[in-house]
C-alpha cells in the first residue's frame, strides 16, 4: 500500500494547495439523498488546515461540522456522499491528492496513516472484545510490516507517549475496565500510533469532566509541540476553542461563515452568528452590573432551519439582526474581511 | 463528622437541608454517592450545585424530592421535615416542590400530548377541571414562549429547547415554591440555552420562585445562581454566595475547577491547575479528605482527617485543613 502512495503521480493539484496547507476544502456539498428529497447537510464548505495547527470547527447541532469530518475521511453512510467540491489533501511526499474523488483503495491507505480520527465517545469507537494493545498493534501491522513483538514495544511506548501510568499493565486490559478519560487517552494513542500527519478530532472532551478535559486539551497541546501534527478539532464549545486552536472555522447551516486566526474571531467577529453565538455565553463581567445584579442574556431568536429545507439565500438572513432584503435573494460568498479573515456576510463592514 | 452547621436560618430559608447522606448498597460494597451534605437555600434564590461525575449533585437533588429515599439526615422545607413525611403526607409537598430533567427528549412521555402531559399534573393535584383546565394549560404553554396549538401535539413534534419548554411548563402546571432543575441547559446548543436561561429568570422573577439549580457548567452557575455548593465524591468542598466563591476560591479543588473551565476569550491568561488522574471509584473513596489524592496540596494529616467546615466569611465555608495557610498562595491569577 505504501507503493501506491509513494508512486510519482503527476500532481497539478499541488500548484493549488499553498507550501503551509495540509488540508483545504473547497465548497464542499455532502448530501443524504433519499428519493426525490437531499438533506444539504454539508451545503458549500471551504476551509483550510495548516501545516502544524490546530482548526477549530465550531458549530450547533446539525450544522454539519461532523459530516465534515467524516466527508474528509470518507466514512460517510448510505444515502450520504459527496455531490461536489475538492479536499485537497498534502500528502507527506509532497503530492496533492483530492479526497473527494480518490478510489477507495487508495483512501484505505490514507486513513490511519496520513489522517487519524478520534471521537467523542470512546467507548464506542474502542472495540469492547479486544484488550487495548491488541487494537494498538492491529492498527500498527495494519500499516507496517512489523512483528507482533515489536509492534506491542511501539504500542507499549504509544500508552507512554498519551502519559497512561503502568503502560505495560494496562495493554492487557479491556475498554471497560478503564475511566472515560483514560479511554479517550487509549483513542489518542491508537490514532498517533501510525504517525499521521493530520488528526481530526471530533468533539474529544465533550463527554469527559471538566479536570479530565484539561487533561486532554493539555496533552493534545504538547504532542501537537513535539510530534509537529495538525489537527482539526470539532467542537461545539466556544470556550474550548480558544483553549486549543490557532484557526477557527465557524459552521451554520451547513456552511462555514467566517474562519479567522482564534485572536480575530474573538476580538471581532465578522459574521453576525458568530457574533450572537458569543453574545449567548454567559459572561459575568458583561451581564451582570456592577452591584451584582443578572442582565438578561442576549439569545439568537428562532431555531436553526431545517438541512431538508434551507432558505435561499443567506441561510442565517432569518435570524440576523442585519438582515436585509438581498440577503433573502442572493446567498453571500466567503470574502476577505481582514488579515486571514473570512466571512460569509454581505454586511460584515457593519460589524 | 456530623458538626451541625448553625444555619443562618432565618425566615427567608425555604429549605434546609442538613446532614444528607445517601448510599447505596451493592453487591461491591456501599457507595456513599451523598455524604454529610448541608446547605440552605433561601426563599427567592437560586442556589447551584455543582461537581462532576460521581460527585452526588443528581442524587443529593434527588434525595430531597424523595425520588430517591435518603439514608440519613433531614430535608427542613417551611418548617417541616420532608425525610420524616409518610408517603401520603408528602404528597400534599410534592405539589410545592418541581424538579425539571436533563434531557428533554427521555423525560417527556412519547405517546401522551403535550396538553396531557401538563394536564396530568394538574389533575394528580386536582387543581383544575374541564375548561379551567383546558385554559390552566394553554396559559402555561403560552407563559414558556410556546402557543396554546402545541398541546395537541406529541414532543416528538418539538425541537430540543421547545421540550425543555415544556418540561418547565409541567412543573410550573402546580405553582410550586420550589423548583429542582438538574443539568436543564446542559444538553442544549448554546444559542438555545441562552433563550431558556432567560426564561428560567423570568419565571424566577416573576413567580418568586426558588431554585436548585444543578449544573456542572461552571460559567452559566457563576451567572445565574445566588450561592453554590461544590460537591465531590458526595462531600460538599466549598460553599457560599457564588461571586465571592468565584472571585476568592479557598478550596485546591474548587481553585482547580475555576482554573481550568475553559473560558471563551484567547487573551486570556491563567496559571491552571491542572489535576492528575481520574475521579476515584466512590465504591472506594480515598480517607480523610477525599480529594487528596488528586490534591497538589495534600500532607500526610490530609488522610487521616475528615476536614471540617470552617468559615472564611459571612456564609463562606471550606472543608480543608490547609485552607488558612493555602489563602495567601494564589493560585489562580487570571490577568487580561
Amino acid at each position: 500500500m505504501a507503493a501506491v502512495l509513494s508512486a510519482p503521480s503527476p500532481s497539478p493539484l499541488a500548484e493549488t494547495l499553498p507550501e503551509d496547507v495540509v488540508l483545504r476544502a473547497d465548497d464542499l456539498h455532502t448530501h443524504f439523498i433519499v428519493g426525490e428529497r437531499a438533506a444539504k447537510s454539508v451545503d458549500g464548505v471551504t476551509l483550510t488546515v495548516r501545516r502544524g495547527q490546530t482548526l477549530a470547527v465550531v458549530g450547533e447541532s446539525g450544522s454539519g461540522k461532523s459530516v465534515t469530518s467524516l466527508s474528509i475521511m470518507r466514512l460517510l453512510a448510505y444515502p450520504g456522499r459527496i455531490v461536489s467540491g475538492r479536499i485537497l489533501y498534502r500528502l507527506r511526499d509532497g503530492t496533492v491528492v483530492d479526497l473527494a474523488s480518490l478510489p477507495e483503495k487508495r483512501m484505505r491507505a490514507i486513513r490511519g496513516k496520513e489522517i487519524a480520527m478520534i471521537f467523542q465517545e470512546p467507548m464506542t469507537s474502542l472495540n469492547p472484545l479486544f484488550t487495548v494493545g491488541d487494537q494498538i498493534m492491529e492498527m500498527i501491522r495494519l500499516h507496517e510490516p512489523v512483528s507482533r513483538q515489536e509492534a506491542r514495544q511501539r504500542a507499549r511506548r504509544m500508552l507512554e507517549l498519551v502519559e497512561i501510568p503502568a503502560a505495560e499493565k494496562r495493554l492487557d486490559q479491556y475498554p471497560h475496565e478503564m475511566s472515560g478519560g483514560m479511554r479517550q487517552r487509549v483513542m489518542i494513542a491508537l490514532a498517533l500510533s501510525c504517525n499521521p500527519a493530520l488528526l481530526i478530532a471530533d468533539e474529544p472532551t465533550t463527554a469527559l469532566d471538566v479536570t479530565i478535559q484539561a487533561q486532554i486539551l493539555d496533552l493534545m497541546r504538547r504532542l501537537q509541540r513535539d510530534i509537529g501534527m495538525s489537527i482539526l478539532f470539532i467542537t461545539h464549545n466556544l470556550g474550548v476553542v480558544a483553549e486549543i486552536a490557532h484557526e477557527v472555522a465557524v459552521m451554520y447551516a451547513g456552511r462555514v461563515v467566517e474562519q479567522a486566526p482564534v485572536g480575530a474571531l474573538f476580538a471581532r467577529p465578522r459574521h453576525p452568528y458568530t457574533k450572537g453565538l458569543l453574545a449567548c455565553i454567559p459572561n459575568p463581567e458583561r451581564d451582570r452590573t456592577a452591584d451584582g445584579k443578572r442582565l438578561m442574556l442576549k439569545p439568537i431568536p428562532g431555531n436553526v432551519p431545517s438541512v431538508l429545507a434551507l432558505p435561499p439565500g443567506c441561510t442565517y438572513a432569518p435570524r440576523c439582526p442585519l438582515a436585509e432584503p438581498r440577503c433573502e435573494r442572493e446567498a453571500p460568498g466567503l470574502v476577505p474581511a481582514g488579515p486571514g479573515h473570512l466571512s460569509r456576510c454581505f454586511r460584515h463592514e457593519l460589524l | 463528622m456530623s458538626q451541625t452547621q448553625s444555619p443562618a436560618a432565618g425566615d427567608d430559608v425555604l429549605l434546609s437541608v442538613r446532614n444528607l447522606s445517601k448510599h447505596f448498597p451493592t453487591a461491591n460494597g456501599v457507595v456513599k454517592a451523598v455524604e454529610d451534605v448541608s446547605f440552605d437555600v433561601r426563599r427567592g434564590h437560586i442556589v447551584g450545585i455543582v461537581g462532576e461525575s460521581g460527585s452526588g449533585k443528581t442524587t443529593a437533588g434527588r434525595c430531597i424530592l424523595r425520588l430517591v429515599e435518603p439514608s440519613e439526615g433531614e430535608a427542613i422545607f417551611d418548617g417541616v421535615d420532608l425525610f420524616k413525611l409518610s408517603q401520603k403526607a408528602l404528597r400534599a409537598y410534592r405539589r410545592r416542590m418541581q424538579i425539571i430533567f436533563q434531557d428533554p427528549y427521555s423525560s417527556l412521555n412519547p405517546r401522551m400530548r403535550v396538553g396531557d402531559i401538563i394536564g396530568e399534573a394538574i389533575d394528580t393535584h386536582r387543581l383544575a377541571k374541564g375548561a379551567a383546565r383546558q385554559a390552566r394549560i394553554a396559559e402555561l404553554l403560552t407563559r414558556v414562549g410556546l402557543s396554546p396549538e402545541h398541546a395537541r401535539r406529541y414532543p416528538h413534534e418539538f425541537s430540543g429547547g421547545q421540550r425543555q419548554r415544556i418540561g418547565i411548563a409541567r412543573a410550573l402546571a402546580v405553582e410550586p415554591e420550589l423548583i429542582v432543575a438538574d443539568e436543564p441547559v446542559s444538553a442544549l446548543d448554546v444559542s438555545v440555552q441562552a433563550q431558556v436561561l432567560n426564561l428560567v429568570q423570568e419565571l424566577q422573577k416573576e413567580l418568586g420562585l426558588t431554585m436548585l439549580f444543578i449544573s456542572h457548567d461552571l460559567t452559566v452557575v457563576e451567572y445565574l445562581c445566588d450561592d453554590i455548593v461544590v460537591l465531590y465524591l458526595g462531600r460538599v468542598m466549598e460553599q457560599g454566595p457564588a461571586r465571592e466563591v468565584y472571585a476568592n476560591p479557598r478550596h485546591p479543588y474548587t481553585r482547580a475547577l475555576l482554573s481550568t473551565a475553559p473560558i471563551p476569550d484567547p487573551t486570556v491568561r491563567r496559571e491552571r491547575v491542572i489535576l492528575q488522574g481520574d475521579i476515584p471509584s466512590p465504591l472506594d473513596p480515598p480517607s480523610g479528605c477525599v480529594f487528596r489524592t488528586r490534591c497538589p496540596f495534600a500532607i500526610d494529616a490530609c488522610a487521616t482527617t475528615v476536614p471540617p467546615r470552617e468559615t472564611v466569611s459571612p456564609g463562606h465555608t471550606v472543608a480543608c485543613i490547609r485552607q488558612a495557610e493555602l489563602a495567601s498562595l494564589d493560585i489562580r491569577k487570571v490577568s487580561a
